[in-house]
């Protein structure tokens, strides 16, 4: 470790209340799938996954990368990379309203966080999606930010891993949000020529234009249980086939039955299968140190 | 003819005589062998792909395909491909790769099939995979977009070396519909949301995501040979500047080209 501390001092420890996204007003926190009243301690410890049925919480981006990387220590990437107003778009309130009002509610800069680090001894380039602003969306920054994520492994020779969760393309920068999704695509098509490893982790929910481009494209695929995973949302199905969806439908679960991915992991497991699997696809020296 | 409003060029763009890919294939192309199946599970009559010669040129050509009757609009699932139809697409691009042949796509979808069987294939797995390798195919590719260019399921076969746009070609991240249902909750903004957009080809030429716009007169129907000659012409021109190229060359331009597509602001900390 102390090599990558040496190199870069900007390295930073992240640990911030306001930023979970599990809601901290009181000492308990009731669990939406079993009814269980958790102390708030006790879920923050377990990984906001609930000891008593094993709901997966929804996590806050920059908490999942410091639980991601080895002593929770990351160098923060672009984090100046932010989204403009390229449209000019506005329905019922302006996209630049939205986006100052993400940024507050959120307390990001964009829809995805990244950063680079160590886990379990592998350089990683890490980036993680997260709900709270503007449902995850992807635009161009959320593109960019991920382009340069990949391209920044190609070159100092480091594994991608990507926490999936979103809305899919976001609407407000209309054709640009779509062609993030072949921008981001071509750079991980020269990272598997590159020969470098790519782990997909897709949280819920992860629809639309993430799934149908980075979200699938790893070299191995792994959900959190029950995740909602799928190109087309549940609602526009229901419209366009006119019939209830079967129950389980576009879950983890039945992604995995359908072969869409190579496993479904617990969170309070996640790191260390994301190691193992690097072990295997990462011939670097760091681990043999 | 400038006056359109972008509701009106979506109409234009979904118009029932405009040309397909088929029409378009017996228009610009000498003839055709039509090729089927995905090899993995069926062939999908939502686009159409196979072999053809242009002025003596051999490429592959794949398109996306709408029906005009109802029996054929039924049959080709009114252009919205499942999984096995980007395969299918995909498979054919393959072989032009490996023959050195020039492919050239056409894009007419109003998305990818949002049903219970193409999710449970993988439409998202089949998109995104056609995504990378398209960005990687050793061989030309020009796009067309000819009518409707619906998101995700239209890109899956749009990742090109040039991207043309026919002028009342529409071209978008999501339906106008589906946008003003969501943002205005209430699909009747649909001409409002298509102006918020930015879907013309107008609009996607200043934004750089397409490199041509092919003009046409107050519309283009089957039955209009000079549009479709226009097309021709620009599709030759873009083939002869393609193939010049070292295949080095040629996918270095493509990666720069989908690379710089996006605004962003970017703070100095
Ligand atoms: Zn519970």
């Amino acid at each position: 470790m102390s090599w990558f501390r040496r190199k870069k001092p900007k390295i930073t420890e992240l640990v911030d209340d306001k930023e979970r996204t599990v809601r901290t007003e009181g000492v308990f926190i009731k669990c939406s799938e079993c009814g269980a009243a958790l102390y708030k301690g006790e879920l923050e410890e377990s990984e906001y996954v609930c000891p008593k049925c094993g709901y997966h919480f929804r996590m806050g981006a920059r908490e999942r990368l410091k639980r991601l990387f080895d002593n929770g220590i990351y160098e923060p990437l672009d984090e100046g990379v932010m989204s403009s107003d390229p449209l000019e778009f506005f329905d019922s309130k302006s996209y630049k309203q939205r986006i100052e009002e993400a940024k507050a509610a959120s307390g990001l800069p964009e829809a995805v966080v990244t950063g680079k680090g160590v886990v379990g001894g592998h350089l990683v380039f890490a980036g993680v999606m997260d709900m709270s602003f503007i449902g995850g969306s992807m635009g161009s920054a959320v593109g960019e930010k991920i382009t340069r994520l990949i391209e920044r492994a190609i070159k100092e020779r480091g594994a991608v891993v990507i926490f999936s969760a979103s809305g899919g393309a976001r609407m407000q920068e209309g054709i640009l949000s779509l062609m993030q999704m072949a921008k981001i695509s071509a750079a991980l098509g020269r990272l598997h020529e590159e020969r470098l490893p790519y782990i997909s982790v897709m949280t819920d929910p992860t629809t639309g234009g993430v799934t149908a481009s980075f979200a699938m494209l790893g070299d191995v695929n792994i959900a959190e249980p029950k995740a909602l995973i799928g190109f087309a949302g549940p609602r526009v199905i229901e419209q366009t086939i006119r019939q209830k969806l079967p129950k389980g439908f576009q879950r983890s679960e039945f992604l995995l039955e359908h072969g869409m991915l190579d496993m479904v992991v617990d969170r309070r497991q996640m790191r260390q299968t994301i190691i193992r699997l690097l072990d295997f696809m990462m011939n670097d020296s760091l681990t043999r140190k | 003819m400038s006056d359109k409003t972008a509701f009106d060029r979506v109409q234009l763009a979904r118009h029932p005589d405009r040309p397909y890919t088929l029409d378009l294939i017996g228009k610009i192309f000498d003839d055709f062998v039509e090729l089927h199946g995905d090899r993995r599970f069926s062939d999908d009559a939502a686009i159409v792909a196979g072999f053809a010669s242009i002025e003596k040129m051999q490429v592959a050509v794949v398109g996306h395909q709408k029906g005009r009757d109802m029996q054929s609009r039924k049959a080709r699932n009114f252009g919205m491909p499942k999984p096995e139809g980007y395969r299918k697409a995909l498979r054919v691009m393959k072989i032009a790769e490996k023959f050195s042949r020039p492919v050239i796509t056409f894009v007419d979808t109003p998305g990818a099939y949002p049903g219970i069987d193409a999710e449970e294939r993988g439409q998202a797995e089949a998109i995104a995979y056609n995504l990378r390798e398209m960005a990687r195919l050793r061989t030309p590719v020009i796009v067309v977009v000819i009518g409707e260019g619906g998101s995700g399921g239209a890109l899956a076969i749009g990742v090109g070396d040039r991207i043309l746009m026919m002028e009342n070609a529409i071209y978008s991240v999501i339906s106008p519909e589906g946008c003003a249902a969501i943002l205005w909750k209430d699909a009747s903004f649909a001409p409002k949301a298509a102006q918020a957009l930015r879907l013309t080809a107008k609009d996607l030429f200043e934004f750089g995501v397409v490199d041509e716009v092919v003009p046409e007169d107050d519309g283009w129907f089957v039955s209009d040979e000079t549009t479709s000659s226009l097309l021709k012409r620009s599709i030759l021109k873009h083939l002869s500047d393609l193939c010049l190229l070292s295949t080095e060359e040629l996918l270095r331009l493509r990666y720069e080209k989908f690379r710089k597509m996006g605004l962003f602001f970017e703070a100095s900390f």
